[in-house]
């Protein structure tokens, strides 16, 4: 005999998500982690400090030269991020859509664009489609981001909204809410705890593969530094520091979300 | 109030409900008792249509729900329900649990939600929790608030799947208080129940459930002294023990 009954924990059931593409955050509980990522953040801040005293020509030139790239790395990071949680939410929504045609088409867009390498989007959005419709370079590289970027949110928000106990619909739903009411007041606020964790891992992860728009002629980081060592002829010397600045934005990135899913942590007790 | 006619649901293979029919009075107590797998939650959360039917027709103040002009959601307005697992929202306080649907659906006020609410909460006496999350409070508490939650919406028909089911022992007799003296007050209600104690209190009519079929109704005097099939004296007599 089958009776469908929800049990009565439903409610306090906690589902955390792991999706691992950006680096590992590192967690208090972790010790050998918690370690790599002090040696890792303190030693490559001592490398680059080392460097630029020991050999300012041309490591200090080097440092003097990316910032302006650093802050495009960060803009198209940012903008391609915001669009990508807003096709994510929509993706989501539409892959738990019960409306066939809804849930083909998120479907769909999330199988294509997984399917796809990154690097293939972009060429394709910037020189294949730049042929009908020209673009700059800039709105193309954001552009392929966060539609390629969207697919991977879907999943999450997917996810997220799906680990929310049945009972929380039901429950919204019998006061008389619409689905979309219940959706918005009840269910999308809980599901944002859930997967803060993951959204701020594709973060780190999108702002590593922003590197890729540095193809289209987007003055990102990496373009700086090839544009610093196309003329100086410093190919080890500059993608050394391109690397370990990468590095620490990352470890920085990884740190700060730790940080805040404990805060989101303590909230929660 | 509720008038349905041969309802059938079946889950997979298994015949959840078997043509049940069952018709409810303004102002009715109902108690619908049965073993776990009778069908007695399913039927309950038809009411609402929480679950899809197969077959039958169910009407609430004479609107067919499943009727594609009847608006569910303004239905379900009038249809108070409590679970057994409580649902309450837990990224709300006690006071947003009871003001969120009241503003939402019923567009009132902010002070007006919050005054409807205070009220509840005195009356479920719970009032000094209002500021806190539903996560610190015990079992009974969370429960008394989730009536609260459904009273505020001023339902006309209060439903309960197996409210107390959930609960430690100790604190089912706070949560049948306050549902004593909701059906002293004349509401109508659907109850999914094993507390014999309370329908010995407030039932007008108990049914007996098994196999999704109703297998036998009266009211409870005639369930304790004399039920008539084997069955309902078996389950009668396990729950009594």
């Amino acid at each position: 005999m089958v009776e469908i009954k929800k049990q009565a924990d439903d409610t306090t059931k906690h589902v955390t998500i792991d999706v691992g593409d950006g680096v590992a955050i590192p967690s208090k509980k972790d010790r050998g982690l918690f370690t790599a990522w002090r040696v890792a953040f303190f030693g490559a801040i001592a490398i680059i400090a080392g460097l630029v005293i020991s050999s300012p020509d041309p490591y200090w030139d080097i440092l003097k030269f990316v910032p302006d790239g650093i802050l495009v790395t960060f803009q198209v990071t940012v903008e391609s991020i915001l669009l990508a949680l807003l096709i994510g939410l929509f993706t989501g929504l539409g892959r738990i859509s019960k409306n066939p045609l809804i849930n083909g088409i998120a479907s769909l867009y999330v199988e294509v664009i997984r399917g796809i390498p990154l690097l293939v989007q972009l060429f394709y959005l910037y020189f294949a489609l730049g042929r009908i419709v020209n673009m700059p370079p800039m709105t193309s590289a954001i552009l392929a981001m966060s539609i390629c970027y969207g697919a991977y949110m879907g999943e999450i928000f997917r996810a997220g909204i799906q680990s929310i106990p049945d009972g929380q619909m039901e429950a919204a739903r019998s006061l008389g809410m619409s689905s979309s009411q219940a959706m918005f007041h009840v269910i999308l606020p809980q599901a944002f705890k859930t997967i803060l964790p993951p959204v701020g891992n594709e973060f780190v992860a999108l702002l590593k593969d922003s590197s890729l728009v540095s193809i289209l002629a987007v003055s990102d980081l990496l373009r700086r530094g090839r544009e610093f060592a196309a003329e100086s002829f410093d190919y080890f010397e500059t993608y050394t520091m391109v690397a370990l600045i990468y590095l620490l934005i990352t470890l920085f990135l990884s740190k700060l979300i730790s940080i805040m899913e404990d805060r989101i942590g303590i909230e929660n007790e | 109030m509720i008038e349905m006619k041969g309802i059938v649901k079946h889950f997979g293979t298994l015949r959840a409900l078997d043509r049940v029919s069952l018709d409810v009075y303004d102002g009715e107590k109902v108690v619908i008792i049965g073993p776990s797998g009778s069908g007695k939650s399913t039927l309950l959360r038809s009411i609402n249509s929480l679950e899809w039917i197969d077959a039958g027709t169910i009407r609430v103040d004479g609107y067919d729900i499943h009727d594609t002009k009847t608006d569910i959601n303004k239905i379900r307005e009038e249809i108070g329900m409590v679970f057994q697992s409580f649902n309450l929202f837990p990224h709300k306080t006690v006071m947003e649990n009871l003001t969120l649907a009241q503003r939402v659906v019923r567009k009132r006020s902010k002070a007006e939600s919050i005054r409807i609410a205070s009220d509840l909460l005195e009356k479920v006496g719970i009032r000094e929790k209002a500021n806190q999350y539903s996560t610190n409070l015990s079992g009974g508490q969370q429960q008394r608030v989730a009536i609260a939650r459904a009273l505020a919406m001023q339902p006309r028909l209060m439903l309960f799947d197996e409210p107390t089911s959930a609960l430690d022992p100790e604190m089912i007799g706070e949560v049948l208080d306050v549902m004593v003296k909701l059906a002293k007050e004349g509401m109508t209600m659907v109850v999914v129940t094993h507390e014999m104690g309370f329908a010995r209190e407030v039932a007008d009519r108990v049914l007996f459930m098994d196999e999704g079929k109703i297998i036998e109704q009266g009211d409870p005097e005639h369930f304790f002294s004399n039920p008539s099939h084997e069955r309902t004296r078996q389950f009668m007599d396990q729950i009594i023990q």
